[in-house]
């Protein structure tokens, strides 16, 4: 009962969130609104018993996915309202799309239902180990037959990164405030920067 | 009694949510990007579900591995759109026709 009444919550509210995602007027809510999209999917997770990749959800998503969206959408001065012109004409053909979609994918879920699709079972290799976390059934699988996969997603975040930072990183021009002159740094001491006083108690430091 | 049919059509909602959130907003980059995230939310609920309900760990792996390329494709499209706002001062799609493509 309690399982039923916590999946409908989450169907409902991520549902209702994702609409508000991509009706809201101001992008800042957009965000706000992914948020609770993404805690609610995180939810709808935690339910069949999957806690970890939930929590990866909550952690990513949440904590860095959203908060890059948040900073750049603060960062850039937009006058978000002209961007809104296309909202009511594209609307007719975006309803039609949507309304396609939905029907093949609730034909997909009906056929499915119907059971006349053979399906395959899932091998053995790869079931959740009994009295075991969640986690270290899913660390089992990964280290096991995905260890080379594992460390290509690593890869894939180290060019992510680089190519992030190569993107935006802007060469200022000499001289201008804010430069970094890496010689200059490496070349300073600590006696030409620091210097010993033992002042007297109640007595101030002149510098 | 939820079974696997309930998330199956959650994740549907979600998908179709996503592409509808594409055309609505065909000229704000940034809500596009945040739709494309809702479509991976769905695609990764998918995921799970089929894994949870099939005792198949691979599903949950699977979605591991989409999480981290939603995450790199999400700072390398805002970087890109930082940059691109800072050489015309707008980010409106339909002017984006430098590559005269």
């Amino acid at each position: 009962m309690i399982q039923t009444l916590a999946f409908y919550l989450f169907a409902v509210m991520v549902t209702a969130s994702a609409v508000m995602v991509i009706t809201a007027r101001n992008p800042v809510h957009s965000v706000l609104w992914l948020i609770l999209a993404f805690f609610n999917g995180a939810g709808l997770m935690v339910l069949v018993g999957a806690e970890f990749i939930a929590a990866l959800l909550v952690i990513v998503y949440v904590g860095a996915v959203a908060v890059l969206f948040l900073f750049v959408v603060m960062m850039l001065d937009i006058d978000f309202s002209e961007m809104r012109a296309g909202f009511v004409k594209n609307f007719p053909l975006g309803i039609a799309i949507a309304l396609v979609l939905l029907v093949e994918l609730l034909v997909g879920i009906g056929a499915y239902k119907i059971g006349a699709l053979e399906l395959g079972t899932a091998s053995g290799a790869a079931a959740p180990i009994a009295d075991r976390a969640n986690i270290e059934s899913i660390g089992a699988v990964l280290y096991r037959d995905y260890l080379f996969l594992f460390e290509a997603a690593g890869i894939i975040l180290l060019v992510a990164m680089v190519g992030a930072i190569v993107l935006t990183h802007r060469q200022r021009p000499d001289g201008a405030r804010g430069q970094q002159d890496i010689a200059k740094q490496v070349r300073r001491r600590p006696e030409d920067a620091t210097v010993m006083k033992q002042p007297e108690v109640g007595q101030g430091v002149e510098l | 009694m939820i079974g696997i049919e309930h998330y199956v059509f959650v994740s549907a909602i979600l998908f179709v949510l996503g592409v509808l959130g594409i055309f609505l907003n065909r000229k704000n980059i940034i809500v596009i990007l945040m739709a494309i995230e809702l479509i991976l939310l769905s695609v990764n609920i998918n995921l799970v579900a089929f894994s949870a309900f099939l005792g198949d760990l691979v599903g949950q792996v699977f979605a591991m591995f989409v999480l981290t390329v939603a995450a790199g494709e999400a700072a390398v499209g805002l970087a890109i759109l930082v940059i691109y706002f800072r050489g015309r001062g707008t980010i409106a799609v339909d002017d984006v026709d430098r590559l005269k493509g």
